[in-house]
């Protein structure tokens, strides 16, 4: 089997020492990030960006350590879901609804120990459905030209909004947006000067990095200085842990859950548009109509309700790899800060990355199954440390988080002007919260813009100049059905999804997934 | 109304890209759409959806009141202020200060703010400079 050769040479990368330290570093963040609530995976990756960047570390040793704190945010945001019933970032906001009555029954131990055996057997399926799929893609993806390119990137904003999202020119706005920051600077296939105004810094663009982390962690921050009036005396008290050793008779019972929960979050971290969030609700609702009908014990502490969907979320965080590595074309927040990862790597994923660069994948891919088995020791017998941090209230913690993110980003472009265009980031995606336009797009814009336009101008320049190119092959065809399909359908049914996913939860606004 | 102030703000922004593309200058390199087609579009696209919301406005979102509004204006100002005593001051005393503006901010008593800020002014120093060795603003005093 080539593919297992593959992977045993992706293991003999991942397994040096350093890279085992990195792996070992990054879980310990990103669960870390993942438990405290609003430090989602997408803003922990982001902040870390920079830094991971400044410190010199080669390519794979910086993406060992980043999907080691993307994978560790998923395993840490139930933490505070069930201990606290906050959730640490927005897919865990499922584990929520069974995770915090088994707290308060004085189960919290075996809560958090159910859902680090859920998480484990859902990223650890979802990697190995990484390993058969993304391969079979790429076989796709070489067939692709210029034209189906640019139409993917089309598929791929039109499908972010998601299917609960309920204002599709929102999302068309936000896109929109994005792809015109990334406009700024000179233009790659002419040289032509655009939008600089002949403003020196503005020559080379606008670094994604400082947009990522303004719009993300910056934008947090503000979100917490408005609400901190209203949050405050309400200190969250949290249940005690108890007994942390999982029950096997408990876990034995919840394994068919964890299996639905584990197929349909990978599914639905494949499609676009869809990520962690859908794939932890599916896996919830779903679950609660195959073996409680009549609603007598989810909701109330059933330990099959904490199982199924925190293996669908961190089951979906593995599918969501499959098009952002293979295509090039993230599906979520937080795969797009992971692109992010790549481009700053000077890494640009898709089919060629697969037979240009093997060692980085597959080291990659092992990275993930190693990253698991380290989570898997650090979530069960070690949670109590990451209980403890919670304990470190948000109000001297949310500063230190702004400040690192000001760190990293000082500390790449050594220049004041790059670190106040971060501080006009923030601004500007707190107001664009307020309005309820979504981020995400906007990063995506910028990371991806300037492919898209370099895609459209080479299908042109072989088509001399026939906009008809575009829809010049099959191919291209069904990747625009799907992609007007991704757009119209959230204003069919989007408001529907929107209330039900609203109906079962009554809590912040997160950014992304 | 948000929406539609919104909207405004979103078609003015769309004209002046629109017009911002159309003083692009070729260079001496051409090719068949040249650099100012996908601004056109991605300009039109801004601007057609900022008619959207002037015409279909969404609910109004709950505006945070004048107390937190100021709030927010006075940690950007901090933060811009922040960015321009980097150079000047150093890392260390700015950070003390920024950090402590928002820990006092976020409801900390004020002296307590300061051990704060400045804990975590050095704590930053401490681990990303001297122990990771990042580059941070370096003020007349080299830190």
């Amino acid at each position: 089997m080539e593919i297992f050769s593959l992977l045993g040479d992706g293991f003999a990368v991942a397994l040096t020492p350093t890279n085992l330290f990195l792996a070992v570093v990054g879980c310990f963040l990103g669960t870390l990030m993942g438990a405290l609530p609003g430090l989602g995976p997408a803003n922990g990756v982001a902040i870390l960006i920079p830094i991971a960047f400044s410190l010199g570390l080669d390519p794979t040793g910086s993406l060992i350590l980043l999907v080691s704190v993307y994978y560790g945010a998923m395993y840490g945001g139930r933490i505070s879901s069930i201990l606290l019933n906050i959730p640490g970032d927005e897919p865990a906001m499922m584990t929520c609804l069974d995770g915090y009555p088994m707290a308060q029954q004085g189960k919290a131990g075996e809560a958090l120990s159910l859902s680090g055996v859920a998480s484990f057997v859902g990223a650890f399926v979802a990697t190995c459905g990484l390993v058969l799929l993304a391969p079979q893609l790429v076989k796709i993806a070489l067939l692709f030209g210029p034209a189906e390119y640019f139409v993917l990137f089309t598929v791929a904003f039109a499908t972010l909004g998601g299917i609960s999202s309920t204002n599709q020119a929102k999302s068309a706005f936000a896109a929109a947006l994005g792809l015109g920051i990334a406009m700024i600077g000179s233009d790659s296939q002419t040289g032509s000067q655009r939008f600089t105004f002949d403003h020196v810094h503005l020559y080379d663009g606008i670094d994604f990095l400082i947009a990522i982390v303004g719009l993300f962690a910056l934008s947090e921050v503000f979100i917490f200085l408005e609400h901190h009036r209203s949050n405050q005396g309400v200190a969250p008290k949290a249940a005690k842990v108890g007994r942390i050793m999982p029950d096997f008779g408990m876990i034995k019972k919840c394994i068919p859950s964890m299996a639905r929960g584990t197929g349909l979050g990978f599914f639905s971290g494949v499609l676009p548009g869809a990520g962690a969030s859908l794939g932890s609700f599916l896996a919830y609702s779903l679950e609660k109509q195959a073996v409680d009908r009549d609603g007598s014990s989810f909701g109330k502490g059933d330990p099959r309700g904490v199982a199924a969907p925190e293996a669908g979320n961190n089951a979906a965080s593995g599918g969501a790899l499959v098009p952002m590595l293979a295509l090039g074309v993230p599906g979520s927040g937080t795969t797009a800060v992971l692109l992010a990862v790549l481009l700053q790597l000077n890494i640009t994923p898709g089919p060629l990355l697969f037979t240009k660069n093997p060692d980085i994948v597959w080291g990659l891919i092992a990275a993930l199954f190693l990253a698991n088995f380290i989570l898997l020791a650090m979530n069960i017998p070690l949670v109590g440390i990451f209980t403890r941090v919670l304990m470190v209230p948000t109000r001297i913690l949310m500063p230190i988080v702004a400040m690192i993110s000001f760190v990293g980003i000082y500390s790449i472009t050594g220049s004041a002007f790059d670190v106040m265009l971060m501080v006009g980031f923030g601004i500007a995606g707190w107001l664009l919260r307020k309005l309820d336009v979504s981020l995400v797009p906007v990063i995506l814009g910028i990371l991806l813009g300037n492919q898209m336009e370099v895609n459209l101008r080479r299908a042109m320049t072989i088509s001399d100049g026939d906009w008809f190119i575009l829809v010049g092959s099959p191919l291209a065809i069904v990747l625009w059905m799907i992609a007007i399909a991704g757009f119209v359908l959230p204003m069919l049914m989007g408001r529907r999804m929107k209330k039900r996913m609203e109906s079962m939860r009554d809590t912040e606004e997160f950014v992304g997934d | 109304m948000s929406d539609r102030v919104f909207g405004g703000f979103g078609l003015a922004l769309a004209i002046f890209y629109i017009w911002a593309a159309s003083t692009i200058e070729d260079s001496f390199m051409v090719d068949v759409v040249g650099p100012r087609a996908f601004p056109y579009i991605v300009g039109s696209i801004v601007a057609l959806c900022s008619i959207y919301f002037i015409i279909r406005p969404d609910d109004e979102p709950d505006w945070p009141h004048v107390h937190a509004f100021a709030e927010i204006v006075f940690a950007a100002v901090v933060m811009f202020a922040y960015c321009l005593a980097l150079p000047e001051f150093g890392f260390v005393f700015s950070t003390t200060f920024a950090t402590a503006y928002l820990t006092w901010r976020l409801g900390t008593a004020p002296l307590w703010s300061l051990v704060s800020g400045v804990g975590t002014s050095v704590g930053i120093y401490v681990v990303f400079h001297l122990i990771l060795g990042l580059a941070l603003a370096e003020g007349p005093l080299g830190f």
